[in-house]
């Protein structure tokens, strides 16, 4: 059998695309060419594949390899190539069975002593494997639980060249399987500790009570407050109270976990929550890097929520490029030679002190009015117009450290995530002609259009809010959409005068 | 003679051996010229063949066809039309072949032949 063929994914982004490695053994003095498009450490698959081999106990004849990557104008990256192009080299020696290796797909790097070790973003490759329609496909043992999240697709794990050889048909001897087993880097995941709870939060009443708006209608935040206000304290408390992952969301999550190399063993049930510190550059937030394109903050955190401590400090760069995505729930990262699309659909927690000294309005603050201009100005309106909710926190008085009482009469998380279990419940009800999901997706005109408008008698505080300009238009429907959201968690069929009076709180923190 | 001179001398005879069983009649053996030398020169179904003959004991240092580079059959290749012109060979077409000798002592010697190598 001259030429052997067999498949592996290439991935660009989230999605991946079925290559076909061909190798190809022709008479001439031994060389090996590796064609396709491939990448420096794809190249050097021609190196770890001879060691490998020749390691396995099935070593290749000494004759000319052309091994080719179709479709070859694709960009492959990697060394997840590496188990494909091992095999249909062996195939076309003879080795394995060329049948039974053309139909299964191949996912794996090589050690040189011919074990085989996980390569990031396997549980994408294999969604591709199965979108393609192939049936079957081979992947590193380390990587098996996670490739066996995917369903429709037969998984089959080996640990070694080996022992993927001898599936194929191989008639070389079992070997005593690496003593050591591969450093599990499944196991290093474990379990992550629970969130923290919402009891913890001691006075901030009207703060939490703001934060579960946000959860059921899935509003983006600002949170504006002193050091030791509570801030992050709040953030942190989100994830805790959002309703668990759907599976296609949890999916969603996985495959970018895995993608920026990160372990993943079970499909998590809990939304991400990403922190990137302020130093964060532009394309560590929305995704890059040169060559392959990895997932930026932004992907990490879709389906759940994005905490931008400090926010002020971020570079004017990275905080607008939140816009984009924040508006269309997608994020698409150009280079030269391939686009990449990532989810994300994220909820947005910006914090903020008051001014650089973050002692406006609790103690002397030292900053001069132009520094404290400057400092929330970074913040850009186009950006805090997309954010519903914008809080003022104060720091914890002894008092009402005192009046907070017991931990036991405080709402708990689980409580929390009842009522916005429930809120969501209710719109996503109201909301099922529409491809909107929750309240914070909703446009304004189609909150004012005759059908949703509410009576004059709820919405008076908010039409005198407009006639004096103390509010824009654009922010009359994000109190509208708060307003609704507000409802949805009293059961409400729809809000009166005291939830928009309540959602035009809200908006305490920057005028708009 | 010192002992890898012997050994390709043996080698290039154990392949010219082969070669003739293989239907080839050799033309030439150990062609020099100012340019470099030509372990077997051959004639093949019309064509002019220059071969490469490498010898090994062991495959401890890796196959014989493993040190052929691709420089190296340049210059086999230039030395075959060298060979031509001086022995006024107006060849049409002329091939390089590789063949490749293992003969660990005490045991019968292996021979690959590889053919159109350039």
């Amino acid at each position: 059998m001259p030429v052997a063929r067999t498949s592996a994914i290439a991935l660009i982004g989230l999605r991946g695309e079925v290559v076909d490695i061909e190798a190809d053994l022709a008479a001439g003095v031994p060389s090996f060419n590796l064609i396709g498009l491939p990448d420096a450490a794809l190249g050097e698959a021609r190196e770890r594949v001879r060691s490998a081999t020749a390691n396995s106990g099935c070593e290749l004849p000494n004759r000319r390899f052309t091994i080719n990557l179709s479709p070859a104008a694709l960009p492959k990256h990697g060394s997840g190539f590496d188990l494909g192009i091992a095999l249909a080299m062996l195939a076309a020696a003879g080795t394995a069975s060329a049948e039974s290796v053309a139909r299964v797909v191949h996912i794996g790097e090589l050690g040189l002593d011919g074990r085989l070790r996980s390569v990031p973003g396997v549980l994408p490759a294999v969604l591709a494997a199965r979108r393609a329609g192939c049936a079957t496909v081979m992947v590193p043992e380390e990587a098996g639980d996670e490739a066996e999240l995917v369903d429709g697709i037969r998984v089959v794990r080996v640990p070694s060249l080996r022992a993927a050889a001898i599936w194929h048909g191989a008639a070389i001897e079992a070997a005593e399987e690496c003593s050591e087993a591969p450093a599990n880097r499944a196991a290093a995941a474990a379990e992550e500790p629970p969130p923290a709870d919402l009891a913890d939060v001691i006075g901030n009443e009207e703060a939490v009570q703001a934060l579960v708006v946000a959860a059921a209608g899935g509003h983006h935040l600002f949170l504006l407050g002193p050091p030791g206000a509570g801030k992050t304290m709040l953030a942190t408390r989100l994830p805790g109270i959002l309703p668990p992952l759907d599976a296609e969301a949890a999916i969603e999550c996985a495959s970018v976990r895995s993608l920026s190399g990160l372990p993943v063993a079970s499909l998590p049930t809990r939304p991400p929550f990403e922190a990137p510190h302020h130093t964060a550059s532009a394309p560590a937030i929305v995704g890059g890097g040169s060559g392959i394109i990895r997932p930026g903050a932004i992907a990490r955190a879709a389906n759940g929520i994005l905490f931008l401590d400090e926010s002020p400090e971020f570079s004017r760069v990275a905080l607008d490029a939140l816009r984009q995505p924040l508006e269309s729930g997608i994020i698409t990262v150009q280079r030269a030679n391939a686009t990449a699309t990532f989810p994300a659909g994220i909820q947005l927690v910006l914090a903020a002190n008051p001014c650089p000294c973050g002692r406006l309005g609790e103690r002397e603050c030292t900053c001069t009015p132009m520094a404290r201009r400057r400092y929330l100005g970074r913040l850009s309106g186009p950006l805090l117009d997309r954010v519903d909710l914008q809080l003022t926190l104060r720091r914890i008085t002894a008092s009402g450290l005192r009046a907070a009482g017991e931990r036991s009469g405080r709402l708990t998380s689980a409580v929390a995530a009842a009522r916005v279990a429930a809120a969501r419940a209710l719109a996503s009800e109201r909301l099922r002609d529409t491809p909107w999901r929750r309240n914070a997706e909703v446009p304004g005109p189609w909150l004012r259009e005759r059908a949703h408008r509410l009576p004059r008698s709820a919405t008076a505080a908010l039409d005198r809010a407009l006639e004096r300009g103390a509010v824009t238009m654009r922010g009359y429907d994000r109190v509208l959409r708060v307003a609704w959201s507000i409802a949805d968690l009293e059961g409400r069929p729809s809000p009166g005068g005291a939830e928009v009076g309540q959602a035009l709180g809200y908006r305490t923190a920057v005028a708009a | 003679m010192a002992r890898h001179i012997d050994l390709g001398r043996r080698g290039e005879g154990l392949a010219a051996d082969y070669l003739t069983s293989a239907g080839h009649r050799v033309l030439d053996r150990n062609w020099r010229c100012p340019r470099g030398e030509l372990d077997l020169v051959t004639l093949d179904r019309g064509e002019v063949v220059a071969v490469e003959v490498k010898t090994r004991t062991s495959l401890a240092l890796g196959h014989p066809f493993e040190a052929i580079d691709r420089r190296k059959l340049e210059r086999v290749y230039r030395l075959g039309w060298d060979w031509c012109a001086a022995h006024g060979m107006a060849a049409a077409r002329l091939r390089v072949d590789a063949v490749a000798v293992i003969t660990a002592s005490g045991r019968r010697p292996v021979i690959e032949h590889l053919e159109g190598v350039r």
